[in-house]
């Protein structure tokens, strides 16, 4: 069997955990199809993160080592993978369907002419993939056919990769660029800051919607909830579109799937395309003053209230379990 | 500047979807078709590209059925100037399409391909890069700002953590995010222009490209249902049992 592949995304010199759950995709496929996975770590002086991904239970790290990887950039990073890919004869290559993979993963599959699968959530015995589609309402079942399958995997679908006992060896492979074909230049990252957990890691997420009426209200009623939980802060698409947060905080359909053991939806109607990114939630609550929201039909706990008061209500009573 | 916009036909996002009881499908009964809202996006963008250079072309694309006409002429009644309907009956992947597209950019030999980061219907969100590489262009997927200067364009991304610019040369793939805009609808004289617009048919067969589809979906199914719990009636209630019962906090 051909070595499956997982392009290790990194973010500030770590790696997320939805790094770590493509890895535990990749080790759940190598077993299920007898081959080794190997962890891809690209990058310019990356020799730490190669020596961390080691750690993972892989078979081994390959740092793809070149200036041109300084900054991930399709066309380069493409390039690099399928060159790779090809050399070791892979049986498939994986990556976290986050927007690195999202955007990497399909042109490396138009690179090597391999099918490619997005954002799956389950591997089949036989090799077979399920992933959601319309939004979650129906689950299908993918054959991928081919020398080498490309695919996404959910973040909230596989448990994350536990650190092994043993470091696996790390090789360095310079890739050969053909310049001709990188176009594409970086300018520039605006970061949105945060000190609050990050939306795909955190154990309890508290998202505001349209109900919170402006971004103001996100800051004066949402947050202290927000921090008193020690959660992340998410959003629906009608709350991002009217600018009261930042785009990445959107959770849906078209924006990042959570599923933390809590999730706490305020002011928001439970649109099939919000629910798409949360309701695989362990415990989900709703607060919304309309008792039809459809948000309750997945609601563990629907409280039906004015947000403005329930809110900093819940606040203070977080608080003084806290300090009881 | 021409501008080619590929366009997909979906059932409407306020659709319920079932799968039918077989599994080899959806149940299309009810279900209002419309242009995916990301394609209407792009269709959007590229008149305002057009609209703001005072010249130029948008001229859309569709891989599909005979019924796509009917999104086809919504759009050139929102303004494009021409469509192009590549007809097939047998379903392809996204390789297949991406692969349609490309021959036709070849044809077509536009500056810019515009298109929808994403398919609601598939949510594959591939089509864009894979074409992107096939014509060995760059891309810029989850676009929500692009501005042309020359032949230079600078694009926004909406990505993890924040917003990223790239810049690139000309001719490119961009896909576009819900923020890039907002589409306009089509306005009455815009639907009457429309019947007279331009909407080429081609069959995809006619093409010489090898479509053989290498990803086969085997089955349908609902995913596992998410029962209702209870409402509570105070806050009180509510933080006491995520204390006591879901131990979560
Ligand atoms: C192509 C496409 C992609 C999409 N992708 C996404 C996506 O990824 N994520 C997403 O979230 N949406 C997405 N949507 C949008 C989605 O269809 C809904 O429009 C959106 O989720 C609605 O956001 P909302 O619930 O905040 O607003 P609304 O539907 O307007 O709901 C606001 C809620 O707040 C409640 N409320 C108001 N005031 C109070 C108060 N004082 N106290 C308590 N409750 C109050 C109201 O009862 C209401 O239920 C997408 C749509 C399309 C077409
Ligand atoms: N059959 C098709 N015909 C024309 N364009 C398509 C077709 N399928 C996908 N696309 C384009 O590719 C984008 C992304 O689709 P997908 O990769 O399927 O999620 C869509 O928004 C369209 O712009």
């Amino acid at each position: 069997m051909g070595d499956v592949l997982v392009f290790a995304e990194y973010q500030h010199e770590h790696f997320p955990k939805t790094t770590l759950v493509a890895i535990s995709a990749g080790l759940e496929l190598a077993r299920k199809r007898s081959g080794n996975c190997i962890a891809v770590v690209a990058g310019d002086g990356i020799d730490k993160l190669a020596g961390d991904a080691a750690r993972y239970g892989v078979s081994k790290v390959i740092a793809l080592e070149s200036p041109s990887l300084k900054h991930y950039l399709a066309d380069s990073y493409a390039q690099a993978l399928a060159e790779l890919a090809t050399n070791l004869k892979a049986e498939a290559v994986l990556a976290t369907a986050s927007a690195i993979g999202k955007d990497l993963m399909p042109r490396l599959a138009a690179r090597l002419g391999a099918p490619m699968a997005s954002d799956i959530i389950a591997i089949n015995d036989d090799g077979s993939v399920v992933r959601p589609m319309y939004a979650g309402n129906v689950l299908a079942t993918v054959e991928l056919d081919g020398p080498i399958k490309i695919i996404t995997v959910r973040a909230t679908a596989f448990d994350a990769a536990k650190p092994a006992a043993t470091a696996a060896p790390v090789e360095k492979v310079a890739p050969k660029l053909d310049s001709a074909g990188l176009k594409m230049e970086f300018v520039s990252f605006n970061e949105t800051k945060s000190d609050r957990p990050q939306l795909t890691e955190a154990r309890i997420v508290v998202s505001g919607g349209r109900g919170l009426k402006s971004g103001e209200n996100f800051k004066i009623v949402l947050e202290p909830l927000v921090d008193e939980l020690g959660a992340a802060m998410g959003a629906s698409r009608a709350a991002v579109d009217a600018g009261f947060v930042p785009n990445d905080l959107q959770v849906g359909q078209t924006g990042k799937v959570v599923a933390p053991s809590l999730y706490v939806a305020v002011g928001i109607s439970g649109a099939i395309q919000h629910l798409a990114g949360m309701k695989d939630s362990k415990v989900i609550v709703a607060i919304n003053k309309d008792e039809e929201a459809p948000i309750f039909s997945v609601a563990d706990y629907g409280l039906v209230a004015d947000l403005f008061k329930a809110v900093p209500e819940m606040a203070a009573e977080v608080k003084k379990l806290k300090h009881s | 500047m021409k501008i080619l916009v590929p366009v997909k036909r979906v059932p409407d996002p306020a659709t319920t979807i079932r799968v039918l009881p077989d599994g080899s499908g959806i149940a299309t009964d009810n279900v209002k078709w419309v242009i995916n809202p990301f394609c209407e996006i792009a269709i959007e963008e590229g008149l305002r590209i057009k609209e703001k250079q005072g010249s130029g072309e948008v001229v859309m694309v569709s891989v599909g059925g005979k019924n796509w006409q009917e999104q086809l002429r919504t759009g050139l009644a929102m303004g494009a100037d021409r469509a192009i309907l590549v007809l097939t009956e047998k379903p392809l992947d996204s390789l297949g399409i991406a692969r349609v597209l490309a021959k036709i950019a070849t044809d077509e030999k536009p500056e810019l391909i515009l298109m929808g980061k994403q398919a609601i219907d598939d949510d594959s969100n591939q089509v864009g890069q894979m074409l992107a590489e096939m014509l060995g262009w760059p891309q810029a997927t989850f676009a929500s700002k692009i501005e042309i200067a020359g032949p230079k364009c600078t694009v926004t991304r909406e990505v993890d953590g924040g917003l990223e610019t790239l810049a690139f040369p000309l001719p490119a793939v961009i896909t576009s995010d819900l923020r890039l805009n907002e589409p306009r609808y089509a306005s009455l004289p815009g639907i009457m222009k429309a019947r007279k617009k331009e909407l080429k048919e081609i069959a995809a067969d006619s093409l010489g490209l090898d479509l053989t589809p290498k990803l086969r979906i085997r089955e349908l199914k609902p995913p596992p249902k998410r029962e209702a719990g209870r409402k509570v009636a105070s806050v009180q209630e509510l933080v006491a049992l995520l204390h006591d019962e879901a131990k979560l906090i």
